[in-house]
């Protein structure tokens, strides 16, 4: 199956009450295979097929506070344009879980992998999950849901995956049977929902000086509750599952001292480089986010505090700023810890330029000096021709 | 942390609460939701009101259509005042189709009213010149 | 590394089936218990257009997302690509060249200056005949699966047969098993 298809599959088995969705490339195979499900009957989804991303959002919004599970797929200027509801989903806390597929940004125009699209959502208020691969996508959707919609952290989710070399390989992926799926996900019960007539409620009232704020503090609590339930999610998936996840999945960690930290499908790529180095004596690790929001500082810290020498894989550049998102975030969380690792960033991939492994043994390579103290540039380009 | 939010009432308050307490924010209810129906009715917009409507009876024919214009529904019914009050057929009794007055917590002074009364029946006067 | 991983890389143009045949032997090879990747590389997508398409099997699990550099066998399914795209990049002697051409394998070999081994297969002439389509993308299947045995024969021409019924319908799909079938035994290798 592929990414896309992985994806629909999640959104089968959950059967959400309402999909609303506009097509773009790379998302569009998702709604592509979900639609079939609803054509067939498989699935009792209202799908809303709306005339824009910003009604897609609208409508999810909507659907939510009636108190139904929504559900969207979106990719970069669809995410775009859905810019203003995307903040409103967040900050009237409803659990609606988007797919984002992964695709640059115009201009100029570019169908292709990178993060800009999601990252600059960081501060939307929207939890973010990543996923290295099309099994990844579909198992963090399943999760997404019931993170969502925990009685302390009623966010939106946001469930990302590369363009193209997710969202359109077919790998081999293993499934969850339906029944498992409903039961993890039960029933969805809407918080005070507006189509709850014996008790009617306001939604989206004017706020201003005198209680916005105090809604915003809520918002940063929730984040903090998300930080427990997505461990408490995590964990019953896994022994569900036996897969074990976490915010930050090590690979070869224990005793490695130059160690490149990314997101998504480049996690795959790297740990082969990372095997095929070790073989060679090498102490190479990888350490994988699968969490971006809530961001994990204490275990940043742990996972990298005693390494040497680190290199961050940015897919997405901050114009203007010093390096990428994911950089910045792990300097400062670095800023107070005494030991500390020299953390260097490549911005990489963007608008689907290819990482392949001569690239990331580059990366290594220049690591070394890193790591004897000779740091350089902090802020890297990978792959751009000079 | 790990505070459990209260579901309070509302948040969103009317005038006489901001003079007292803002609630702070782990007492509101989340998502900007407003938890009991129609307590707009609390927020007392009549003090905004520079000039009042004042009716004058002996024009006044109950067209009603200062009660359907009014933007702020603050024309009550239920009148008693009628000009062809003892005539046959027409009750002295309170009556839902008679002017029944100005809602005067809530009327804001706009002047509609006096605007659009086709028997210049009402009549706006500085609010300075009353003591209640 | 690489060579636990068995790559193949389609070349073809949008509209004859290349990412579809790089899916179809992908597919077949998950119902062997292998661990695949089967994924596309294109622009926006129109028809005409070159596009490539690759395949990865393997009997481990498969970390890489890296395009296929080195593959092990190259697909070509339009001749007139031979003359445009570097269609042996990355295909060492070892490898192995199949291209649909009413050509000779000489006259392919001097075209792409290759020494490795080159089949060839009519796959267009085959397609006419079977389909009176001009989608090579299922006899070209014939000829990789003759050349390699890389999935088992009946399980690529079942899976073959269950998807293009899904798709296309009975008719077609008996088509396309035929045209593959055809391209099979007629293929040398």
């Amino acid at each position: 199956m592929t990414g896309a298809e992985c994806t629909a599959e999640a959104m089968k088995q959950i059967n959400p009450d309402v999909v609303a969705a506009y097509p773009i490339t790379p998302q569009t195979n998702i709604m592509h295979s979900f639609s079939q499900f609803v054509a067939d009957g498989i699935v009792d989804t209202d799908l809303v097929t709306v005339e824009s991303e910003h009604s897609a959002m609208s409508a999810c919004v909507g659907a939510s506070a009636s108190g139904a599970r929504a559900m969207t797929a979106t990719s970069a200027n669809g995410l775009a344009l859905m810019w203003e509801i995307v903040y409103i989903a967040a900050s009237t806390r409803l659990p609606i879980v988007m797919n984002v597929v992964n695709r640059a940004l115009s201009a100029p125009i570019n169908i292709h992998c990178d993060h800009s699209d999601s990252m600059g959502c960081r501060d939307t208020g929207w939890i973010q999950i990543y996923s290295e691969n099309g099994e990844e996508a579909y198992e963090n959707t399943i999760m997404g849901v019931r993170i969502g919609e925990h009685k302390d952290v009623l966010l939106p989710v946001m469930v990302c995956q590369d363009g193209f070399i997710t969202s359109h390989s077919v790998e081999t992926v293993e499934l969850l049977n339906d029944e498992i799926v409903k039961s993890f996900v039960g029933e969805h019960t809407g918080h005070y929902p507006l189509l709850d007539v014996d008790k009617p409620v306001t939604y989206g009232p004017l706020d201003l000086f005198d209680y916005y704020f105090e809604h915003k503090r809520q918002q940063v609590l929730a984040m903090e509750n998300a930080k427990r339930v997505i461990r408490e999610i995590f964990d019953e998936f896994g022994q569900i599952t036996g897969k074990h996840y976490d915010f930050f999945e090590g690979y070869k960690l224990e005793d490695a001292e130059k160690v490149i930290v990314c997101a998504n499908s480049s996690a795959g790529t790297i740990r082969v480089v990372v095997d095929e180095l070790r073989e060679k004596g090498e102490k190479v690790g990888l350490l994988k986010m699968r969490v971006f929001r809530p961001w994990l500082n204490d275990m940043i810290v742990e996972k990298l505090g005693k390494i040497k020498a680190v290199a961050v894989l940015d897919r997405s550049d901050s114009f203007g700023a010093f390096g990428g998102p994911l950089f910045s975030e792990i300097r400062s969380s670095f800023h107070e810890v005494k030991e500390k690792p020299n953390i260097i960033d490549y911005i990489y991939g963007l608008g689907g330029r290819e990482l392949d492994i001569i690239q990331i043994k580059k990366v290594f390579n220049e690591l070394e000096q890193v790591k004897n103290g000779n740091v350089g540039d902090r802020v890297r380009y990978l792959g751009v021709r000079e | 942390m790990t505070e459990q939010l209260k579901e309070g009432n509302g948040g969103h308050t009317h005038q006489k609460e901001h003079k007292q307490k803002l609630k702070n924010w782990k007492e509101i209810p989340i998502g900007g939701k407003i938890l009991e129906a129609g307590n707009s009715k609390e927020y007392k917009t009549g003090d905004w009101r520079t000039f009042r409507p004042i009716h004058i009876p002996e024009k006044c024919t109950n067209c009603m259509i200062c009660w359907m214009i009014c933007p702020d529904s603050c024309v009550n019914v239920g009148g008693v005042d009628d000009p062809n009050k003892g005539k046959k057929g027409v009750s002295d009794k309170p009556n839902l189709g008679n002017f029944g007055g100005f809602d005067l917590d809530y009327c804001k002074g706009c002047g509609i009213c006096a605007e659009e009364c086709p028997f210049k029946a009402i009549e706006m006067k500085e609010e300075k010149e009353f003591k209640d | 590394m690489s060579k636990e991983i068995f790559e193949i890389r389609f070349h073809g143009r949008g509209g004859q089936g290349a990412k579809t045949a790089a899916a179809l032997l992908a597919e077949a090879a998950i119902e062997q218990g292998k661990y695949v990747q089967s994924f596309p590389e294109y622009g926006a997508e129109r028809q005409g257009a070159p596009v490539k398409a690759f395949t990865r099997i393997s009997e481990k699990p498969i970390y890489l997302h890296s395009g296929v550099t080195n593959p092990n066998v190259v697909v070509v399914v339009d001749q007139t690509l031979l003359k445009s795209i570097p269609v042996t990049e990355g295909l060492d002697e070892t490898g192995l060249l199949i291209v649909n051409t009413n050509d000779t394998a000489e006259s392919v070999k001097n075209m792409v200056g290759f020494n490795g081994k080159i089949i060839i297969i009519d796959a267009t002439k085959i397609a006419l005949e079977e389909l009176g389509r001009a989608i090579t993308n299922t006899a070209m299947l014939g000829a990789v699966e003759k050349a390699t045995n890389i999935v088992d024969f009946e399980a690529l021409k079942s899976h073959m047969l269950k998807h293009f019924e899904y798709h296309l319908g009975k008719d077609l799909a008996e088509k396309n098993v035929n045209a593959f079938e055809r391209a099979y035994n007629e293929v040398k290798v």
